[in-house]
């Protein structure tokens, strides 16, 4: 096994996906992820790899889409402001059924915005990457181990559905230094892309388009889209649960949030609260079923996020209102602290007696 | 009180049942340290931070080294938290720190008033003439820079005061620390490995 | 029996969709023509924008990526650092590319990216019926400027190949017209060139192609070719703008 080592979570990421294949990125500056691009500027033309610092996030969304439909394996970054202009190519990839790697190191919005952590993109990633019918898986690691072993599955996927995939991490999680176990270096083994456009002739010639003029045509592809989706949320939804057993509160946080709360609900249980955590891991597809199985026993659920509640309506579709969903969140680039969640799990432990 | 993980992340797993098996240590063995470094950039406060994040690393042990980053690249304040545990890091911003070196009396007035009662703050007394006004803290002032130059040590103030931190919370044993000095100085500079070595016994000391 | 005459195999059967008098036609010819003359079919990648030009990727008989409006050079330059081997190239109209497209076409041509870039400028949008252009010329009546482009609000024509030829990536920038059978014989030596200079690996190589749009402009056909000679050319003359073959490419 690979040895463990002090890493910046920009930087695993970008070694991540170098160890998964990744030989092409595309990108543009932008605090606080610009580590990622900063070490793929140094790492890739060592490996006969590509990186290039595009005009915008625009062109570089667009260089990716053509290094997909071309059969690369490939990737871009940014963070918050960066990924709406990266929306238009994105919902352009979805559409070419083309695959590739976002990572949003999301910060405060809207706008400018600020530049500290935040989660306040999850509408975004989750319900409108770009415009139309379309769905990004989207993985919301919470450490930089976790981000590390994500990049690799999320190629993966993304290759296998032919769709555009996310990392949703944050400021926190792309700035921090951890101990972390890289996969082994070695040859990895792409799938092969017969549709890719990167030369053929006559009869077996290759198209990556969005464009379907006919009304009937557009929506016979969109609803085989659909269909994959909804195999990929059978198959490919991912959630962690701790102490939920018993739980009658349930704190429910992704990415990095959810450590705080699992901080949280190891106070409460030390204080005698029956509290327990449940992760999304994935966001797209979202763990519904889990929340089913835990509104079953839980009394009340606690919806933590570095927004203003983003998420919380999912929880609550996902419960189906059969329990309180409450919410508590920071936003603007604060990250809540274990003692304010705690607060407010004993505020429901109060309520639910 | 019985608290299961189950995780259903393939890779995830691995960290878990790390921390499981870690948690049945004799917590006697191995502090916890949450620790809050601060001063001006150019201090040396965020490679302070890499170093007893690094020891905590070579121990085996959790750790987390979070920076402060905004948009001066210099002479604005820098600050950084670091976590060292036995089980996984829960929250890796440190807002109620047990540890806290301060470099610089902005620093001084943001940082101090935040440490958990029972908790060690080092001064760098060269640099900040303020006395902590507190007597449920451990406080050693520190006179680094003045030290630094009185002993050839010139650009170790960090170390210095990193050393009184180590002896004063004792987050590592002085064998991980030595030995992190030498994994963590970069090749082309080893030249400075003892010298980083002399100033941590001399902050220890001191 | 001597086949004197055919269509070039780097085209498609599919019938083209554009107006009765439009140019398109001749320039979707002279670049397949060009790629069949290379002998490069099976390693072409053509890239398609938004305008009149959105379906090239149905005649072009080659590997065709559609990009969004305006990002074809981002979206080729995606592909040629993927396979520089192949011959890439992006087929643009006007607003396409010196409009919404100016950024992704002037870093392009800056960075040197090795591809071609046929532009078809004909000084309106025709897929969306007949808006100012950013090369639509001064007092020009188009639906969006009705009592003529007005300079002093909506500014000047860009002139692309003269502000691409300013640019040290760009290896090869030439601007025909395909008005007269003359011209249309420079236009297929012109694009023939850029290809050979993409070949050689010399960088970035643009024709630019005045072209007519009678729909939009209310001309018939051959008034629309009086109309480019009289107008279009003496804002936008025809010539090769640069040329860096004899240096090895550009600098």
């Amino acid at each position: 096994m690979s040895q463990r080592v002090l890493m910046k979570g920009n930087e695993a990421l970008a070694e991540a996906a170098v160890r998964a294949g990744c030989r092409h990125f595309f990108g543009y500056p932008i605090t606080p992820q610009t580590e990622l691009a900063a070490y793929m500027a140094k790492r890739l033309p060592k490996i006969g790899g590509c990186f290039l610092q595009a005009e915008s996030e625009i062109a570089a969304i667009n260089m990716v889409l053509g290094a997909s439909a071309a059969g690369a394996r490939v990737m871009t970054s940014s963070s918050s402001p960066g990924i709406s202009l990266k929306t238009e190519g994105i919902s352009y990839i979805a559409g070419s059924d083309l695959p590739a790697l976002i990572i949003n190191i999301q910060r405060g919005g809207p706008g400018l915005g600020g530049i500290q952590p935040s989660q306040a993109d999850y509408w975004q990633a989750t319900k409108a990457p770009g415009h139309g019918d379309l769905h990004i898986l989207v993985f919301a690691p919470n450490s930089v181990q976790e981000m590390v072993d994500t990049v690799a599955s999320a190629f993966a996927l993304a290759d296998e559905y032919r769709m555009p995939a996310m990392i949703l991490a944050d400021g926190m999680l792309g700035q921090m230094m951890e101990p972390v176990v890289l996969p082994e270096e070695g040859n990895v083994t792409l799938p092969e892309k017969p549709w890719a456009t990167n030369g053929h002739a006559g009869e077996v010639r290759n198209i990556a388009n969005s464009l379907y003029i006919e009304a009937a045509e557009l929506e016979r592809l969109v609803k085989a889209r659909f269909e994959r989706y909804a195999e990929i949320e059978e198959k490919h939804s991912r959630h962690e649960t701790y102490g939920l057993e018993d739980a009658e509160i349930v704190v429910t946080a992704y990415g990095a949030t959810a450590r705080v709360a699992k901080a949280a609900v190891r106070d409460a249980r030390a204080k005698g609260i029956k509290a327990g955590l449940l992760r999304p891991v994935t966001l797209w597809p979202f763990p519904k079923k889990a929340f089913e199985d835990a509104a079953k026993s839980a009394k009340a659920f606690l919806c933590v996020e570095m927004s203003m509640g983003q998420m919380v309506d999912d929880v609550r579709l996902a419960v189906q209102c059969k329990r309180p969903v409450e919410f508590y969140g920071r936003t603007g680039g604060i990250i809540p602290t274990p003692a304010e969640v705690l607060a407010e799990i004993e505020k429901l432990a109060g309520g639910a007696e | 009180m019985s608290v299961k993980d189950t995780n259903v992340f393939e890779r995830g797993s691995d960290v878990a049942d790390r921390e499981n098996a870690e948690r049945d240590l004799p917590v006697t063995v191995r502090r916890d340290v949450n620790t809050v470094l601060a001063g001006f950039g150019g201090q040396g406060i965020l490679f302070m931070g890499k170093v007893i994040a690094y020891a905590g690393l070579l121990d085996g042990r959790e750790v987390s080294w979070l920076p402060s980053y905004g948009p001066e690249m210099r002479g604005g304040t820098a600050n950084c938290s670091v976590c060292i545990s036995d089980a996984q890091i829960g929250c890796p911003l440190v807002t109620a720190p047990d540890a806290l070196i301060v470099m610089n009396q902005p620093s001084f007035e943001k940082f101090v008033p935040t440490v958990k009662p029972g908790g060690v703050i080092v001064v760098e007394s060269s640099i900040i003439t303020a006395k902590v006004e507190c007597n449920n803290v451990a406080v050693h002032y520190v006179p680094a820079t003045t030290l630094a130059e009185q002993h050839g040590l010139k650009g170790l103030a960090n170390i210095i005061l990193m050393g009184k931190l180590l002896a004063a919370a004792g987050f590592c044993s002085v064998e991980t620390m030595t030995e992190t000095i030498k994994k963590i100085v970069p090749a082309r500079k080893a030249h400075l490995i003892p010298k980083n070595i002399e100033a941590i016994e001399l902050g220890m000391k001191a | 029996m001597a086949i004197v005459f055919q269509k070039p195999k780097s085209l498609t059967d599919v019938p083209l969709h554009y107006c009765p008098g439009c140019t398109h036609g001749i320039i979707h010819r002279l670049v397949a023509e060009a790629v069949d003359g290379l002998d490069m079919q099976a390693k072409t990648v053509g890239v398609a924008p938004v305008g009149c030009a959105v379906f090239a990727y149905n005649y072009f008989n080659c590997d065709m990526v559609e990009a969004p409006h305006g990002r074809a050079p981002a979206v080729a330059t995606g592909v040629k650092r993927v396979c520089p081997q192949n011959l890439v190239f992006t087929y643009q109209g006007d607003g396409d590319l010196a409009a919404i497209g100016t950024a992704e076409i002037v870093h392009a041509a800056s960075r040197g990216e090795n591809i071609t870039v046929i532009f078809v400028n004909n000084a309106i949008y025709g897929m969306t019926g007949g808006q100012m252009a950013p090369t639509s010329l001064p007092n020009q009546v188009t639906q969006t400027s009705p009592y003529g482009r007005d300079v002093k609000t909506a500014g000047y024509p860009i002139r692309v190949c003269e502000m691409l030829s300013t640019l040290t990536g760009t290896a090869y920038a030439e601007r025909v017209s395909v008005d007269n059978v003359p011209n249309i014989r420079k236009t297929a030596k012109a694009i023939r060139k850029a290809f050979e200079i993409q070949k050689a690996g010399l960088g970035f190589s643009i024709v630019e192609v005045l072209s007519t749009c009678p729909t939009n402009w209310g001309l018939s056909p051959v008034e629309s070719l009086d109309w480019l000679r009289d107008n279009m050319t003496p804002y936008y003359p025809l010539g090769v703008y640069k040329d860096t073959t004899n240096e090895g490419g550009a600098a």
